[in-house]
């Protein structure tokens, strides 16, 4: 069965259409990027796909792992292990990070019918997770993203995902405002995350980011449809070349 | 689908948790109010002469306020007129003799504190929390007492101080808060019932928390507490108020007064849980709630601290205040309010600086959800001779959907040109993506809400004693809790 089937999504926020007819499947095990011009859509669908409220389906469906995900709440999608790390993670004043996740990860236990995890046994592992994304304990003890500086966000959403351990996890514009070194590591935790049971959705911008986190499939987002989808070689020509000679291809198509 | 819109509509859905009614006889005057009624509160108590003196003055008072209609109107809350003389002013449950133990009292009582989950029983006194249950209007029972008579602590029922002690109180009742201090105070000071009495003498830490519950319980009752605290020199206390009360249909009148001193050196800390019946969704009910509390800083170096969160009545008119009289004083305030379904408050406080470097922090954290309409009302003052003030105030408001509001209304008034002055204010809407992020991690979204509001209330609630932290959040989520759709 696959992880993730999207059949002809139609999208739209506050009456606008946003996305237009997309088609996709991931298979266990497989890292897609999608690769577009800016206000194409990559946020819409990430967003649309972990079900926030803001945005109305006019038209198809998505299974995931066979269930309709479009019928479910964020949190239940959550819980059913769906993770976006976000583009603009929000910041939640007064909570501390380690109450939050325990928090989070103590919501899906229950809902898989888990026990609770204590801090006894919490603690060692996210001391791990905070090794392998070489993160300071002291971040730790500070409100959620507040005060955060924009790469020890992304580094957060990260070690999220790490503690969480989804299924399907977004990732959008990761790379984006990190250095070269945070960039090596982000990548390291999430490559760690790869596994046979685990897909992936990595949104980007750079062809950088895939030198560490290798796709197996590459897809081009123009317009709110997937104008083109290849092996990682496609980014390499989408970076040499840009978009517009897709966007040229794509015109007469969509016409 | 369900959009962020229902599940804020539904966060507002939450019953009263803690509704139910006491069968306890009662011993009632008749409703109404005048000279008659105020002796025969006075002459039931059994009060010295003075008492009753003082308390006919307050009544004259507020019969001319009264009659010039002088009920005051600036705050913004709306509510039917009260008939004051329709309205029961005292209330006492029958009890036949004096207690020794908890053991004698009345086991309807005890079953009522304990479905309140206010711990009178043996696991408090073992955590070190001496308390004083007010049931009604009448004190029923005291508890650690001897403990602080060794430290001569005094902490007792309003009336035993007058029986015992009757020259401490009538040194300070009033000095703070006078009975023309407005149409409230006056009426309290006329009728009021019972309350708290502490005097901790020179140099004296006291041990342990001092706590009091109210509780409404007769219907048609009004209830007016008066509580007087007095900290000796260099003495220190802490004083925690917590209450709830059943649900009722009419509106209850609550109209206490509480009065704090705090001489050299000395410094009272005062925190207040207060979850008075809110009144029902519609907004039928509740409980109006019009408080004066004020404290005085008359030392040098003393200092007063009011931390309260409010997450009940249907009306909270409630400014705890602090005069800064004493060189190097300070007074703080650490306000939570929240105003779900209909309610309104109306609260924040007042700093009057008189004296050389003194300072104060104000920390307001108001949360409007449902059509509950949130206003801070705040005064600083600064007087001529306040030379080296400060204050620094932040003020902050949360919104819950879309159909709540928030208010502010700062007062600054300074008078020596050495003032520090620091203001901060925010309003924040619980926003679509903060939710979202919380629930695209797992939590439920009353569950984030909560989280979410906890959050922003961390600052008060780290002012306040830390079991008392804890059900406070408790409350303010049970409060926020509903059906989410
Ligand atoms: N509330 C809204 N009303 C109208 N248009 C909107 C609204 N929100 C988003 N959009 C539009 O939807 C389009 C897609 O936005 P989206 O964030 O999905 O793009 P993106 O591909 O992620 O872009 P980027 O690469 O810049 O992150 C944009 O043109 C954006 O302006
Ligand atoms: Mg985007």
């Amino acid at each position: 069965m696959h992880l993730l089937e999207i059949k002809n999504l139609h999208a739209n926020v506050d009456g606008h259409e946003i996305l237009k007819g997309i088609n996709l499947i991931l298979n266990p095990g497989e890292v897609h990027s999608i690769m577009g011009p800016n206000g194409s859509g990559k946020s819409t669908l990430a967003q649309v796909l972990s079900r926030h409220p803001a945005y109305e389906v006019t038209d198809g469906e998505v299974l995931y792992n066979g269930k309709d995900l479009l019928a479910m709440k964020p949190e239940e999608a959550a819980c059913e292990g769906v993770f976006l790390a976000f583009q603009y993670p929000v910041e939640i004043p007064g909570i501390s990070n380690t109450y939050f996740l325990r928090s989070a990860l103590n919501a899906i236990r229950k809902y898989r019918g888990e026990d609770e995890m204590d801090a006894m046994d919490f603690l060692p592992m996210f001391r791990e997770k905070l090794k392998l994304l070489e993160m300071d304990d002291k971040l730790m003890n500070r409100s959620v993203n507040e005060g955060f500086s924009g790469g020890e966000k992304k580094r957060n959403e990260i070690l999220q995902m790490a503690i969480l351990q989804p299924k399907l996890a977004i990732l959008d514009e990761t790379d984006s405002g990190l250095d070269i070194d945070a960039l090596r590591i982000v990548a390291n935790g999430v490559n760690a995350l790869r596994g046979p049971e685990r897909a992936m959705l990595v949104v980007t911008h750079y062809q950088r980011l895939l030198n560490y986190i290798v796709p197996d499939f590459v897809h081009v987002l123009v317009d709110g449809r997937i104008v083109r989808s290849g092996g990682k070689e496609l980014a390499l020509e989408l970076e040499e070349k840009g978009y517009g000679w897709i966007e040229a291809e794509a015109q007469p198509t969509s016409a | 689908m369900s959009t962020s819109v229902d599940t804020f509509r539904d966060l507002a859905q939450q019953d009263y948790k803690w509704g139910f009614v006491t069968d306890i006889e009662h011993e009632q005057v008749p409703k109404g109010l005048n000279e008659d009624i105020v002796r025969t509160i006075s002459a039931k108590k059994n009060e010295p002469a003075f008492m009753l003196e003082w308390r006919l003055k307050a009544f004259r008072h507020w019969m001319s306020l009264e009659k010039a209609q002088a009920e005051p109107k600036w705050a913004n809350i709306k509510y039917a007129p009260i008939d004051y003389q329709d309205i029961v002013y005292y209330s006492a449950p029958k009890q036949k003799k004096q207690l020794n133990s908890l053991d004698e009292l009345d086991p309807e009582i005890l079953r009522t504190y304990e479905k309140l989950g206010i711990p009178l029983a043996e696991q408090k006194m073992l955590a070190g929390v001496a308390v004083d249950a007010v049931f009604d209007s009448v004190s029923v029972a005291t508890t650690f007492k001897e403990k602080l008579a060794e430290l001569g602590v005094i902490f007792c029922s309003f009336s035993e101080a007058l029986q015992k002690y009757p020259e401490l109180v009538q040194k300070y009742l009033g000095t703070v808060v006078p009975y023309t201090d407005n149409f409230f105070a006056s009426l309290n000071s006329a009728v009021f019932s019972d309350g708290s009495f502490v005097y901790v003498p020179k140099g004296v830490r006291c041990p342990m928390e001092l706590s009091t519950y109210f509780r409404i319980n007769a219907a048609e009752t009004g209830q007016f507490e008066r509580t007087l605290i007095v900290a000796d020199e260099g003495a220190y206390v802490s004083y925690l108020e917590g209450c709830t009360a059943p649900i009722r249909d009419e509106n209850q009148l609550h109209a206490a007064v509480v009065e704090l001193i705090a001489l050299d050196n000395a410094q009272i800390k005062y925190s207040t849980v207060q979850n008075w019946y809110p009144g029902d969704k519609q907004g039928r009910g509740g409980i109006y709630n019009f408080v004066t509390k004020r404290g005085n800083c008359k030392g040098v170096n003393s200092k007063i601290s009011w931390t309260q969160v409010e997450t009940g009545s249907a009306i909270t008119w409630k400014y705890p205040s602090c005069i800064l009289q004493g060189d190097n004083s300070i007074g703080e305030f650490y306000s939570v309010a929240l105003a779900n379904n209909y309610q309104q408050a109306d609260t924040g406080t007042k700093m009057i600086h008189l004296g050389k470097n003194t300072s104060s922090t104000i920390v307001s954290k108001g949360i409007s959800a449902g059509h509950g309409q949130n206003t801070y009302r705040g005064q600083v003052k600064i007087q001529k001779n306040a030379t080296g003030a400060r204050n620094y105030t932040q003020c902050d408001s949360l919104l819950i959907g879309d159909k709540c509001g928030a208010h502010t209304f700062p007062y600054i008034e300074v008078k020596n040109s050495t003032a520090r002055m620091e203001h901060e204010a925010s309003t924040s809407k619980i926003g679509e993506d903060q939710l979202f992020y919380l629930q695209q991690r797992g939590l439920k979204a009353e569950d984030a809400v909560s989280m979410i509001v906890n959050g922003f209330c961390k600052q008060v609630f780290r002012e306040l004693p830390m079991e008392f932290a804890v059900e406070a959040q408790k409350l303010l989520s049970v409060s926020l809790e509903g059906s989410v759709g």
